[in-house]
């Protein structure tokens, strides 16, 4: 296998040799290697996906125009009110800013669209160059903040300072400064945050509804469908849940430092994953055992009304295999586990940003001979997925072409998806969805399959 | 929107020759991309070139997933991936690095190297890095190394796309016995135009030099096999080829005056450098014909004189669904000029004719492109989607002409958008839209005419279904 030798250490191949996974992890944490064309972003991105789907915020990225026009109404991130995170805001830096600094313009920029679209706060992104060329952002966001009485937050995500997950640590600091500045009256006993959904496709509104029907409030969503004000109260939950580990545990872990809130990590998809969501914030609440009753009422109900549509789909795709390649490595065990439910193998799996701990737990999980990957890139997806023989990958935008140009079904499981695969509707549209590519016929005519001579999709489905 | 007094540096900095119609400090959904995005595009429709930012990793993944969800093809743009280290002393050891592993990874024959912001800001001494790196590691065989400078603070993707290909042509241009062969820049166009404009060039019986062309690179079959680099784009040899040629031809209106590829190589190997709009329309397109006639010493191919005949017969058949119908168009200038002289060609009439771009001679070039154009048309340079929308709601227009992201204001408006140019993010086929030539206005009327057709039937209260 061709892997470039700065690379080596981040891929393993379970069970090969007993004993060797947990003895030498796969390096991981890692800043990519130049030039191994990483699916990764950078710090900004990281920071722009976790704090996008705050609704009625003004979100502003000050650098040149390209970091803004790239993140322009890019997520598949819900809202039921306002739409204004859906805009792109840029400062547009031109090269006299460069030289002659970009304060100025940010001031100017900051106060017009504050007064032309009063959101409830402003975000302020920096960018590469703000970086090197000293802007003090802090000191614009202060004095727009005295001017005009809402918290303007800089954002600390120059791209180069570092990963993806530095830039959702940079985003969970700029939301911190809003937790604690609301009242928490009214928030009740039984109440929770959901952290780390986005609202996908709605799917924040799916686990929210989950919870209420359990008889647990939700005082804040973070970010999915977000308002300021849920976010200024969020210290009254008595419990968060994580979701997206990566990016909103930064986040969790100061709540519980400042606030006492306990944070529980937890997945909302596939079926045994949502329903362990469910049952961890019911038992966090032992004082009213009706909270657990109840959901385990709603476990029932949902898993039997989608379980006779979840055989056919399983029935259709037993025995597939498939490669994982997402952002963060919590959603691949999730996906591991729906897929062994619909009967398919994972046979490679990987994330642009899982820790140590999570790739012990992914090798673990997985069949022996199966690809674990740190930040991979096109030419080593390519190569597993051929080598592997895959049936199926799931991934982004990014993994999409790599898939399909190879003859292999593709499920969206990345931010501007517009299904939701959350919450047991989700774990069928998600089944749907791989089912409806995998058996697609026109991978009939696809060459790399008709080189190999499978035979034909369309027959199987008359069958 | 309220406007701001503003004298702050950054908005009278670009040496414009017309007036600014964009009056906020921010940019407000952006009616432009930054430069390097036109550099990777045009870099990747070089046979066997990867392209490679020098800069931070989120570049080359955000402008690969924005061309991605265009083309729908998998387009791997190489990063040196500055750390803090590198923008502190500088990015040298990530640039050798991240060259080495490309040259290991991809085994291309060209590394087309962009300088992002970053990069930019800092002043990397790019000729001492290429110098340093190629001294090094340079053997026979190695690919070609461009660079070409793209700091996105200045102009827009349209900038950097002639930036790179003028640098490829610096770069690789030799001279040599003169040949019939035409160098052909068309600009920034589609996949399917690419591949038209190379059909009609080869029925005149002409060799050519198409610079750059992704119509495979970016538009490319399904594979039997991985292909690191996919098939297709320019040839080197093509390129090395460009100073021998008989004449230049490059298409945008609003290029003159700014030196590009043809222009380095009228100078160095005295090639005569024929410039033209973007052959849009009947007019434009005829210019583009005609020129090929002169080259080729021979008249239009029947095929291609049925073809502009079937035009203006189609033309005739669907005048009347269409006439005195208003447009917003928007997008690159070159692209928008073509389109509005098409509209007029048409009957339908332009109200607001907007671009990101400032190249300071949207409105010269326009003019001088579309005479019959009313006076009354806004033409807007230097603009974002807010300063579009408030245009375009005072000018009640029947339907935009545009890519993808007028979808919002298309949307509000409650009229349809006909999709044109890049990005196209939200239907399949952008790369196949055919814009150029006789073909190519034979769809933009059909588009134009049946989406005009169909919202009037489904906004009718009788809903004929025959029109």
């Amino acid at each position: 296998m061709e892997i470039l030798p700065d690379r080596q250490k981040q891929v393993r191949q379970t069970g090969t040799t007993p004993g060797q996974d947990s003895a030498a992890p796969i390096a991981c944490d890692k800043h990519s290697a130049a030039g191994s064309v990483s699916q990764r972003a950078c710090v900004f991105c990281g920071s722009r996906v976790v704090l996008y789907p705050i609704a009625d915020a003004l979100h502003l990225v000050h650098g040149p125009i390209g970091c803004a026009a790239y993140t322009w109404d890019i997520r598949g991130a819900l809202s039921s009110g306002p739409q204004l995170h859906r805009n792109s805001f840029s400062t547009d830096l031109r090269e006299m800013d460069v030289i002659y600094g970009g304060e100025k313009k940010l001031y100017h920029a900051l106060v017009e669209l504050i007064d032309a679209h009063k959101p409830e706060a402003a975000f302020v992104y920096s960018t590469c160059i703000v970086g090197v060329i000293g802007d003090d952002v802090a000191a614009v966001c202060k004095k727009v903040t005295a001017e005009k009485g809402i918290p303007v937050l800089p954002v600390a995500s120059e791209g180069f300072k570092g990963t993806k997950k530095d830039g959702y640590r940079a985003a969970c600091e700029a939301v911190y400064r809003l937790v604690g500045t609301g009242s928490t009256e009214g928030v009740g006993p039984h109440s929770i945050n959901i952290l780390g959904d986005f609202n996908l496709a709605g799917e924040t509104w799916i686990i929210r509804d989950y919870y209420k029907r359990m008889g647990i409030d939700v005082v804040a969503c973070i970010t999915g469908d977000a308002r300021i004000a849920d976010i200024r109260r969020a210290h009254g939950a008595k419990l968060n849940l994580v979701q997206c580990s990566g990016s909103m545990t930064a986040l969790g872990k100061k709540m519980e430092a400042d606030y006492g809130i306990p944070q529980k990590r937890v997945s909302y998809f596939g079926i045994e994953d949502m329903a362990a969501a469910l049952y961890e914030a019911a038992r966090f609440f032992p004082d009213d055992p009706t909270i657990l009753e109840r959901a385990e009422d709603l476990v029932r109900e949902e898993v039997a009304a989608i379980t006779p549509q979840l055989r056919e789909y399983r029935r259709r795709l037993e025995g597939r295999k498939a490669a994982i390649y997402v952002g963060g490595a919590f959603k691949a065990f999730s996906l591991v586990r729906a897929l062994k439910l619909l009967g398919m193998q994972t046979a490679v799996v990987g994330s642009q940003t899982g820790g140590p701990e999570d790739y012990v737990k992914l090798q673990e999980i997985c069949d022996p001979g199966t690809i674990v990957v740190d930040d991979s890139n096109p030419l080593e997806l390519a190569q597993f997925c051929l080598e592997a023989d895959v049936d199926l990958f799931i991934g982004g935008v990014k993994e999409r072409p790599i898939a399909y140009k190879l003859g292999i079904a593709f499920c969206d499981h990345n931010h501007e998806r517009k299904e939701p695969l959350a919450g047991f509707v989700g774990m069928l549209n998600f089944a749907r969805e791989v089912c409806n590519s995998v058996n697609s016929p026109v991978w009939q005519f696809a060459p790399r399959k008709r080189r190999k001579a499978v035979p034909s999709q369309s027959q199987e489905i008359a069958a | 929107m309220k406007t701001l007094p503003l004298q702050g540096p950054g908005l009278d900095n670009d040496d414009l020759d017309e007036p600014q119609f964009h009056h906020a400090a921010s940019t407000r959904n952006a009616c432009k991309l930054c430069t390097p995005l036109g550099a990777c595009l045009a870099f990747r429709g070089i046979e066997g070139c990867i392209p490679f930012l020098h800069g931070s990793q989120g570049c080359s993944t955000y402008i690969r997933r924005y061309l991605i969800s265009h083309f729908r093809e998998p387009i791997d743009i190489a990063a040196s991936n500055f750390s803090e280290e590198s923008a502190i002393f500088g990015g040298k050891s990530n640039f050798e690095a991240g060259v080495a592993n490309v040259v290991k990874g991809y085994k291309p024959q060209m590394i087309g190297v962009a300088t992002t912001c970053l990069s930019e800001t800092i002043g990397e001494d790019m000729k001492r890095l290429f110098h340093e790196y190629l001294g090094k590691h340079w053997e026979e065989g190695h690919p070609e190394m461009v660079h070409v400078s793209t700091p996105s603070y200045t102009g827009t993707h349209i900038d950097g796309f002639h930036a790179a290909v003028r640098a490829v042509a610096q770069a690789l241009a030799v001279g040599g016995e003169r040949t019939r062969r035409v160098n052909l820049f068309p600009g920034m166009v589609s996949a399917a135009d690419l591949r038209h404009l190379k059909e009609i060039v080869r029925d005149f019986g002409l060799a050519y030099t198409l610079l750059p062309d992704y119509s495979e690179s970016m538009d490319g079959p399904s594979w039997a096999e991985y292909q690191k680099l996919p098939e297709g784009g320019t040839p080197l040899d093509a390129i090395r080829a460009l100073g021998s040629s008989q004449v230049s031809i490059t298409f945008g209106r609003t290029l003159a005056g700014k030196p590009g590829a043809a222009d380095d190589l009228e100078k160095k190997f005295s090639i005569p450098h024929r410039p033209l709009g973007l052959p849009i329309g009947i007019r434009e397109s005829d210019a583009f014909f005609a020129l090929l006639e002169t080259l080729g010493g021979r008249t239009t191919p029947r095929a291609h004189a049925q073809e502009r005949g079937r035009l203006v017969d189609a033309m005739i058949d669907g005048h009347k669904y269409i006439a005195g119908k208003k447009a917003v168009l928007y997008g690159e200038e070159d692209l928008v000029i073509g389109l509005a002289s098409f509209l007029c060609e048409i009957g339908v009439e332009p109200v607001v004719v907007a671009s990101g771009g400032r190249s300071g001679a949207l409105i010269s070039s326009l003019r001088a492109a579309v005479p019959e154009l009313p006076a009354a048309c806004q033409i807007l340079s230097g603009v974002d989607f807010t300063d579009i929308a408030d245009a375009a709601t005072a000018a009640k227009p029947d339907f935009l002409l545009g890519n993808s992201k007028g979808y919002s204001l298309a949307r509000k408006l409650q009229i349809p958008l006909v999709r044109v140019g890049f990005p196209i993010h939200d239907r399949v086929g952008a790369q196949r839209i055919l814009h150029l030539g006789y073909r190519g206005a034979q769809q933009l009327f059909d588009a134009v005419v049946n989406t005009l057709m169909e919202h009037k039937q489904e906004n009718s209260h009788v809903g004929y279904s025959y029109l």
